[in-house]
């Protein structure tokens, strides 16, 4: 690695460089990172080549061009898979309240968690559905494009590192019982309750290639939209409107809004402060 | 001419951004992206405690705005603050950076890529070593420099990593760093 090459008048260099491994990755494996943020794409590829021997980024996409492990490798490196069970708990709370009186009126309940990284949140979602006696009546649907984090998700198996946290935040999301009823906990390891993946499938999809998923009265889609570019987040956030159902509602990551895109009208807020939206009846 | 000047702090840092937004002018011609390592506490208060104190106005940065010369914007607790190309803002949940999300590096860096020597990097007190690779890197690609005094800094772990990685160009005290910033601006001082 030389820490030294991209800088000053190489980094224009480094922007053609990056543009043609784009590319490189589209044509040939048909994942589609060109109107991703840039910023965000150029600091991983970055990171990746840094713990790399490789001289330049061209030799990158020489190699990934030749073999596919390499690109399943860099796959890992630019999808972001941090995530949480019920991370910001003020959302779940939320959700309790605003959207869950709704969705009681309903005889079936059907759900969109769009890009769902290891499944935390799907989790989540499932025990408090669960709580609120309507997991038996919903189908969930679970997608992301990165197959090894939807193979964990599936699993349901997870280092209870993190768990003390997790409970917290259970505790905070306004959870009915004890967090500790949802896992057992083993080997260092704590496995989800088997039952709560009961009505998920999970999927592999992918936002940006893919088109609309099925008709849905709920789209979970949290963090995973601030890494797209503004075009493509208009594109996916109508892609959204289309798998709506009338007056269905779309949950967005405490940081993302509709307010810079543009079918900003095509949504009201239901809790603007944990950005949970209802589709507009036009 | 500059466009934009990065801050990067952490421990004592509320005491080093206060010696410096409030006493700029509301016509300040460029733009303050700052990262302050608060934890995963709200940073309303301390934003809302500022804007009452100085002239040029303090906000959150939030995805995909344009970044507009005179204002300050802060990155929210719990996401990296990037900039892009176009002059926006990027947020981003990708892992901790230096133990840190917010990370001065990851602002630094982006900055440099966009910016590069209309960008003025600034290293204050703090208790970790983030933000030392990213002045380096906006040193190299033709930014300006500037660290605190680490022996006058309330916590000087920061800069004095800083002044490893880095021969600034300005190695000043917190009470100087203001007035230089206003000489590199464009002001008489």
């Amino acid at each position: 690695m030389n820490d030294q090459i991209y800088t000053g008048k190489n980094l224009d260099l480094l922007d053609i460089e990056l543009q043609l491994l784009l590319e490189a990755i589209h044509l040939k494996y048909g994942y589609d990172f060109r109107n991703y943020s840039k910023a965000h794409v150029k600091r991983r590829i970055l990171h990746k080549f840094n713990m790399s021997s490789m001289e330049n980024i061209t030799q990158m996409q020489e190699r990934l061009l030749w073999d596919k492990r390499y690109f399943a490798e860099l796959i890992n490196e630019l999808s972001i898979n941090v995530t949480e069970m019920f991370r910001d708990p003020a959302f779940y709370k939320s959700f309790r309240e605003n959207v869950v009186p709704v969705l009681k009126t309903y005889a079936f309940i059907k759900v969109w968690h769009a890009g769902c990284a290891t499944g935390e949140e799907v989790y989540s979602l499932a025990i408090l559905l669960k709580e609120e006696g309507l997991l038996e009546r919903a189908q969930i649907y679970a997608t992301d494009f990165n197959r090894n984090v939807l193979e964990v998700a599936k699993q349901g198996i997870y280092s209870n590192d993190n768990f003390s946290q997790y409970s917290r935040n259970y505790k905070s999301a306004g959870g009915k019982g004890e967090f500790s009823d949802y896992f057992t906990s083993r080997y260092g390891s704590v496995m989800m309750d088997k039952s709560l993946t009961k009505k998920v499938v999970f999927a592999d999809h992918n936002l940006v290639t893919d088109s609309v998923f099925a008709e849905v009265n709920l789209i979970i889609c949290r963090n995973v939209m601030i890494y797209f570019n503004r075009e493509l987040q208009n594109k996916v956030v109508g892609l959204f409107y289309k798998s709506l159902s009338s007056s269905g509602y779309l949950c967005l990551g405490t940081k993302e809004s509709l307010r810079f895109g543009e079918h900003e009208q095509l949504f009201q807020a239901v809790d603007p402060k944990y950005r949970i939206y209802k589709k507009r009846i036009i | 001419m500059y466009k934009a000047i990065v801050i990067g702090t952490s421990y004592g840092g509320l005491e080093a951004i206060k010696a410096i937004i409030p006493k700029l002018p509301k016509d300040f011609p460029l733009a303050l992206l700052i990262v302050l390592h608060i934890g995963d506490n709200d940073n309303t208060t301390f934003i809302n405690l500022l804007n009452d104190s100085s002239e040029i106005l303090i906000k959150e940065a939030e995805e995909k705005e344009s970044i507009k010369p005179g204002i300050v914007y802060f990155a929210p607790p719990n996401y990296h603050l990037l900039v892009e190309k176009d002059e926006t803002i990027s947020l981003s949940t990708e892992p901790k950076v230096n133990f840190s999300r917010p990370s001065i590096d990851v602002l630094f860096e982006s900055a440099s890529w966009v910016y590069r020597d209309q960008l003025i990097g600034i290293v204050m007190s703090g208790a970790n070593s983030d933000g030392a690779d990213g002045l380096k890197l906006i040193k190299a690609n033709g930014g300006t420099t500037i660290v605190e005094n680490p022996c006058s800094s309330y916590a000087p772990t920061m800069p004095r990593a800083a002044l490893k990685s880095t021969k600034p160009d300005y190695r000043l005290k917190l009470e100087a760093i203001k007035d230089q910033l206003m000489k590199l601006a464009g002001y008489n001082i």
